[in-house]
């Protein structure tokens, strides 16, 4: 009898055992799949330019973009130049915010910073994208449009609606890199009598640094991929603009604007993919990146 | 400058910048709150919308976003969970388990219109389940998924060793300790997180531009069918979300007080996303207490 | 623990079951009040000797397309629903592109463009849709309300768009740079913009601003100084200066009898001949009750089709 009841509890134990490693490999091969298709199907719609429509990669490095014009050319660097200027500015503009930011919450008033920065951080994270753009083009583009010479919209009033969508990625990584530090090394310096600044600027800010740019390359990644808030502040003339308030171009805001307006499997169409897969392959660079910068942070 | 006086100076320049954080933060809800609470009314809230006439209302748009959170927390959070759980306790260290980790990371910082896009391919086109609540479901899982993978891990990670090593003393297999054991107490972590993200999710707007549609059929709302087209609980229905119908009137906007609606509809979602927030760390905050007996 | 996840999902819960318990009590009233004015319709359709049998329709279409022609398309599907119970009619924009590649691919039942499918779609898949004009939209040049100009010929349009003059001081306005608020250039809107006001494509200027909606068209050309941009006539009011075309002003009669240019055929393709139901919305659509002076066609700012004294082919050939 106790016997039976010994097999039933090990044969329990051993279908439970199953279940949880085939219910949750079956979640990460899901998880794995997802990726796969994603990948395959936008590489293959943007590899049919080339393809199917004998569009070079010359062509598309070009700058004229003219899908209308005889012959029509899709030279597609206004919007690369774009994207990456939008990009760099406005995480540059982010960078030293969010790093004051965490430098407040980790090392100069702990209890307020937790209080009342973290959730102020927080919400600004939830924050839709469409009011982003919608308060950029109310606020942002006029009060440029007074101020600077030029039309206001452009790259600055992209970078800057951008910084402030990136700010709370780039914080938490970075409050996290700082809390992360072992507090033996801060104290140490104190002990030898240096001041704060002095211990921030010469020991925790250079310790951290491969995960504070780890954190400032995601907030990139961020910026280089957002659509909707970008297009309605930044102009949208296909040309590499000459000034930062002058009407450019990202390759999100160009593939929302028209991918509409074109009939899938046009030739239009399919350089509008190619635009997504050059997006889809910067991700990947910029995860690549990061993952340069952990490694050597663990080192 | 002698150290003592470069410590005040940058001390002072650090709360500044944080400072000034706040202030755009502030700026920016009292904007968009000025803008719009004026607005709102219960009117607001429950009518459908017009599309020339004035004083058209949110009331799909919103059922909407809720109900598209539902479903789509219903397919992410078994999913998120079960992958999470795999990469903290099942994967083993080594190759496979680092390219999983870079597909994680990879998909987490995706630009969600090319999500949309590839929804629109695959789940619209492909897969015919055409402009619908499940499509955008499907949409957002993609982008929710890497969250929910790593709001997980967290939660396992923050479980004590030791607890984990008694209940595998004791005889327990390995699953039912994550089940009955490690899940509960990484709960509030989990929980907090899933529902900041929900308030994500809830705001998400350019991958469901090609997926849910831009439009809300005729809705019964005394039809609790869900196979039935004219039900609200129909998966299968195109599905216009808040966000979505921010950036519609925006764009087409042809009734004469389209920005007050949408100002209105603005301080809705973010008062909506406000709630997500303080209901997560409340939530968190009374779990924590539970399980730790803190005052 | 247990106890706070059933907190949570029947916040959740009650939070949805809420929003739809009222928007339910008011949807009511709404089905109450356009029950009345569909009962109006349905007598008009028997008046005009329409079937009989329209109320035993039943099944479910979609229409995709044009953004422009979407709250038309939106506001008649609703009143057909009304008459037609059993019918569920699902509108959805994306786009004059889309709505083309949609119903050219048999995924959609319908598709709304603002231009003829040769137009976009190569020629042996638009020789497999089948036309059905079912509006008229009119487009106006506008311009910001601080520039002192009321008429522009078809030169000085061009001259405007291609570039050429870039101070308003040169077509008689003030001394005051111009900003051109165009639309990008796969737009449908653009292309009928050109082609009828321009008479010729112009190329994307490096300083344009481009947007795809007439929303954003009009916020920017009422705020920017300078600015000059085109809307569709349902789309003007009193933050933007409507400019009149050689001499015409921009009016549903000038567009009707032909001295005013500008305007193109709302389409909603199908593929090949509609489906039942789809025959009876399309049918629907071209009637009297939504074409007269007090339907919908009128109502949203478009031009009825029974109104226009002139006819246009696809190649642009007008004829009276």
């Amino acid at each position: 009898m106790a016997q039976s009841r010994e097999k039933h509890k090990i044969k329990q134990h051993i279908i439970e055992e199953w279940t949880g490693k085939i219910f949750t490999s079956l979640c990460i091969v899901l998880l794995v799949v997802t990726i796969f298709s994603l990948v395959y199907f936008v590489a293959t719609k943007g590899i049919s330019s080339f393809f199917k429509d004998g569009i070079s990669l010359g062509e598309i490095l070009g700058t004229q973009w003219k899908p209308d014009g005889e012959p029509p050319l899709y030279g597609a660097l206004p919007f690369i130049v774009g994207s990456f200027s939008t990009s760099i500015l406005a995480a540059l503009i982010s960078a030293p915010l969010s790093i004051c930011a965490a430098l407040f919450m980790v090392e100069i008033m702990p209890k307020i910073g937790r209080k009342y920065l973290q959730p102020t951080i927080e919400l600004l994270a939830g924050i839709p994208s469409v009011v982003y753009g919608f308060v950029g083009l109310s606020v942002i583009v006029p009060l440029y449009r007074d101020i600077f010479p030029g039309q206001g919209l452009g790259i600055a009033a992209g970078a800057s609606v951008l910084s402030i969508m990136i700010l709370p990625t780039m914080t938490s990584i970075a409050t996290d890199a700082l809390a992360a530090l072992p507090s033996g090394l801060k104290e140490g310096s104190y002990a030898l009598g240096a001041t704060r600044w002095q211990t921030i600027y010469r020991l925790v800010i250079p310790t951290t640094l491969p995960a504070l740019m780890t954190g400032v390359v995601l907030g990139m990644a961020r910026a280089f991929g957002e659509a909707l808030a970008v297009q309605m502040v930044i102009g949208n003339a296909p040309h590499i603009p000459h000034s930062l308030f002058e009407s450019a171009s990202t390759l999100t805001s160009a593939i929302t604007l028209s991918m509409g307006n074109t009939v899938m499997g046009s030739t239009q169409n399919n350089v509008l993919w190619t635009l997504a897969l050059i997006l889809m392959l910067m991700t990947f660079v910029f995860v690549f990146i990061v993952r340069l910068l952990e490694r050597r942070a663990n080192r | 400058m002698s150290a003592k006086t470069a410590d005040k100076v940058a001390t002072f320049f650090i709360i500044f910048f944080a400072g000034i954080i706040v202030l755009i933060m502030a700026g920016l809800l009292g904007f968009i709150l000025v803008r719009g609470l004026g607005h709102i009314s219960f009117d607001f809230l429950t009518s459908a919308p017009e599309t020339i006439k004035a004083g058209g209302g949110i009331g799909p748009q919103l059922f909407n976003s809720l109900f598209l959170l539902v479903l789509t927390m219903i397919i992410t959070i078994p999913l998120g969970l079960g992958a999470g759980i795999y990469m903290s306790e099942y994967a083993k260290p080594g190759k496979v388990t680092d390219f999983i980790r870079l597909i994680v990371e990879v998909l987490s910082s995706f630009p969600s219109i090319v999500v949309g896009l590839f929804g629109l391919l695959v789940f619209v086109n492909v897969f015919g389940f055409g402009f619908s609540l499940f499509s955008g479901a499907l949409a957002l899982t993609v982008f929710n998924l890497p969250l929910m993978v790593r709001i997980t891990e967290q939660g396992m990670a923050s479980v004590p060793q030791a607890q984990k090593e008694a209940s595998l003393a004791l005889g327990l297999s390995k699953w039912k300790t994550i089940k009955s054991i490690m899940l509960p107490t990484a709960l509030p972590i989990i929980l907090t997180g899933t529902i900041l993200a929900a308030g994500r999710v809830f705001g998400e707007a350019a991958a469901l531009l090609f997926t849910a549609g831009m439009s809300s059929p005729r809705l019964d709302f005394t039809d609790w069918n869900p196979l039935s087209p004219m039900s609200p609980l129909n998966p299968f229905r195109p599905a216009e979300t808040l966000a979505v119908h921010i950036w519609k009137i925006n764009s087409e906007g042809l009734a004469p007080d389209a920005p007050e609606i949408a100002a209105g509809a603005s301080a809705v979602l973010i008062i909506t996303v406000l709630l997500f927030n303080l209901l997560a760390r409340w939530i968190g905050r009374q779990l924590q207490k539970k399980f730790t007996a803190t005052k | 623990m247990k106890k706070s996840l059933m907190l949570v999902m029947t916040l959740i819960l009650s939070f949805a079951l809420a929003a739809c318990g009222q928007s339910g009590a008011s949807n009511n009233k709404a089905n109450e009040g356009a029950a009345n004015s569909g009962a109006n319709g349905t007598t008009n359709n028997t008046a005009n000797g329409g079937d009989g049998a329209t109320s035993e329709l039943s099944g479910s279409i979609l229409a995709v397309g044009s953004s422009a022609l979407q709250p038309l398309v939106d506001q008649v599907s609703k009143e057909f629903m009304d008459q037609n119970p059993k019918v569920s009619i699902q509108v959805q924009g994306g786009g004059s592109g889309t709505g083309l590649t949609q119903v050219s691919g048999g995924q959609a039942d319908i598709g709304n463009s603002d231009v003829f499918a040769e137009e976009k779609l190569e020629a042996d898949q638009a020789a497999e849709l089948k036309d059905h004009q079912v509006a008229v939209v009119a487009m106006a040049a506008v311009v910001n309300p601080d520039v002192a100009i009321d008429n522009l010929t078809k030169d000085q349009l061009v001259q405007i768009f291609t570039g050429k003059v870039t101070n308003w001081k040169d077509v008689g306005g003030p001394n005051q740079a111009i900003q051109i608020v165009n639309r990008p250039s796969s737009s449908g809107t653009r292309a009928t913009f050109e082609k009828y006001a321009l008479g010729t494509k112009t190329d994307d200027l490096p300083g344009a601003i481009q947007e795809d909606s007439s929303g954003t068209v009009k916020k920017l050309v009422g705020e920017t100084p300078g600015a000059i941009g085109y809307l569709a006539l349902s789309y003007l009011d009193e933050s933007v200066k409507t400019v009149k075309y050689e001499g015409v002003d921009a009016t549903v009669d000038n567009v009707a009898n032909g001295t005013y240019p500008v305007w193109a055929y709302e389409h909603m393709y199908t593929k090949g001949e509609p489906n039942e139901v789809a025959k009876a919305f399309l049918d629907y659509m071209v009637s009297e009750a939504v074409q007269n002076d007090q339907g919908d066609v009128v109502e949203l700012g478009y031009i009825p089709i029974s109104k226009m004294q002139v006819t246009r082919d696809a190649d642009g050939n007008i004829t009276k």
